[in-house]
């Protein structure tokens, strides 16, 4: 139904340009200062100016952010695996998991700076710490509820757990997987830029940290643009991924086109 | 436990002839699902024997352990006491090829179905080795070829929620012949399709099993199906099931659709039928006496 989505589409880009429209009225109409609210043709125009500058902290951020995620990715589908495939290990493990989670990241950012000095390395480990929880609940919890009828067809023709996982656990669990990659990937951002701006002087984070204790309130906005620029683009590619590797999963919607 | 009875004309002796070996044995096989004050016996304590190449249909009422014998041969259940031995070893080495059916056809939802049907190829040795190679062309082509005997052409590049129920009980079976396996575990099969699509699929496993000729075990509630279908009919008893009776069907090769209204097809019918109302009546009465006690 391509009607349908246009319109949707439509609305979608109608509320983005209707939220900046109503932002930059608001600041016009109340005379805000730039201090407590830069307009957003304010920030747009610093983004341009400044972009030079930010370029290479950009690039920072992008790359702690992509190590801390793949190195989480690899991890949480290595832990996942080991606890979907075993009861035991999921009863065993679990309970340790949700407490590793719930401490708040902030509070290790220090512990990290503590060990590694300040710069990239508490940047990646904090982006890897925040984002491999997701994963690794999201492949255990696929792994451990595969219908049995769906092994059963294998079990019968004698294939091992190996040929089991491989060909139907791992394969019906992928829609769960990318789920969670869209959610850690925004986590791993949230991770790299909060150890940034404690602990770096590089990155978007940094600048941001600079340019607030300057009062250069434009720039801060301006980073933040960037951040959520950022993070819709990761979104997409894994988003546009996840349609092509599963989209078995999501047939509905094919169905009414076909 | 348990004795057969001389019971019926068209029983034969229970152990084949010599000349055949022997596929199939259940030894004293019991199976009691959980322990303690929850154990369920699913299975009384059975003896089977089934030669190599026999058409064998188990029949009886709903929950008597007829699916719980196939779970024992395909190793998907272990017995709680006896032993299974199938060609020749215990189940868990896989001397037989074995493919298997399910009531449910239990497509994989990510893969197409010709690539569903090509599953087994892809578990199984000797194919195993060659799948990698091969199942783009030969393989393939294999899987085409039987979709094509069960009236399925041009439905291999589909997707199962493309296709319907019966459609997708054509290609269960499909994937259960593929590997061409020596011993196939039917666990009905039919049992979701309408009558005139049950009875093609009877003709067409027939001709497959008369052309290549593996041991069928076939777990069924459809008499006619047992009848037209089997060489040898075992009928068992409510739950925990046991085998009341077990007669050899004389009707000769191939059997039609129009042979099933023949009085002598209809009478072997009523006896099964009326084995099975005794065994439901007797097991309403337990469970009667159970509850007044």
């Amino acid at each position: 139904m391509p009607d349908l989505d246009y319109r949707q589409k439509a609305w979608s880009a109608g509320l983005i340009v209707m939220f900046f429209a109503a932002w930059e009225l608001f600041c016009l109409m109340t005379g805000m200062s730039d201090l407590v609210l830069p307009r957003p043709s304010q920030v747009l125009v610093t983004l341009v100016e400044k972009f030079p500058i930010l370029w290479p902290h950009i690039l920072q951020t992008l790359a702690t952010t992509m190590i801390g995620f793949v190195l989480g990715v690899g991890l949480g589908v290595l832990l996942g695996v080991v606890i979907g495939v075993s009861r035991t290990a999921y009863d065993t493990a679990y309970p340790l998991l949700v407490g590793f989670s719930s401490i708040p990241k902030v509070a290790v950012v220090p512990i990290f700076v503590l060990w590694f000095g300040s710069g990239s390395v508490p940047a990646v480990l904090t982006a890897l710490s925040i984002c491999f929880f997701p994963i690794v609940v999201n492949i255990a919890t696929g792994l451990a509820t595969t219908e049995p009828e769906l092994e059963d067809v294998l079990k019968a023709l004698g294939a091992s757990k190996f040929d089991i996982l491989w060909n139907v656990g791992l394969p019906r669990t992928m829609p769960f997987f990318f789920a969670s990659l869209k959610v850690a990937i925004s986590y791993a951002f949230v991770g790299a830029v909060l150890s940034e701006t404690v602990a770096s002087n590089r990155g978007i984070g940094n600048v941001m940290m600079t340019a607030s204790s300057n009062f250069n309130v434009p720039l801060v906005f301006a980073g933040l643009f960037v951040l959520a620029g950022l993070g819709v683009a990761l979104y997409v590619v894994f988003s546009v991924i996840e349609g092509r590797v599963t989209g078995w999963a999501t047939r509905k919607n094919d169905l009414i086109a076909t | 436990m348990m004795r057969m009875q001389p019971h019926s004309e068209f029983r034969g002796s229970p152990v084949p002839g010599p000349a055949a070996p022997i596929a199939i044995e259940l030894s004293e096989a019991s199976v009691t699902f959980g322990r303690g004050a929850r154990a369920v016996p699913a299975l009384s304590t059975t003896t089977l024997r089934i030669a190599d190449g026999e058409f064998v249909a188990l029949v009886g009422p709903s929950g008597c352990g007829k699916s719980t014998i196939l779970r024992l041969v395909s190793g998907l259940v272990q017995p709680t006491s006896g032993v299974i031995v199938v060609g020749g070893r215990e189940v868990a080495a896989r001397a037989l090829r074995v493919g298997m059916a399910f009531q449910n056809p239990t497509m994989l939802p990510w893969m197409t179905i010709e690539r569903n049907i090509m599953l087994p190829l892809k578990i199984v040795e000797p194919f195993r080795s060659k799948f990698r190679k091969l199942r783009k062309t030969e393989f393939r082509d294999k899987a085409n070829a039987l979709l094509e005997q069960v009236g399925l052409k041009g439905f291999g590049t589909r997707y199962p929620w493309q296709l319907s129920g019966g459609m997708l009980q054509r290609a269960n079976l499909c994937r259960a012949l593929i590997h061409e396996p020596r011993l196939l575990l039917l666990d009905e099969p039919f049992g979701a399709l309408d009558q005139f699509t049950r009875e093609e699929l009877w003709s067409i496993l027939q001709e497959l099993w008369i052309a290549h000729r593996p041991t069928v075990l076939l777990v069924t509630h459809d008499l006619r199906e047992a009848a037209f279908l089997g060489g040898r009919i075992c009928v068992m008893s409510a739950r925990p099931g046991r085998i009341l009776d077990d007669s050899r069907v004389a009707f000769a090769r191939p059997r039609t659709i129009a042979m099933t209204f023949e009085p002598d097809f209809v009478a072997l019918n009523q006896k099964l039928r009326a084995f099975i109302v005794d065994a439901r009546a007797a097991s309403s009465k337990a469970a009667a006496a159970h509850g007044e006690a």
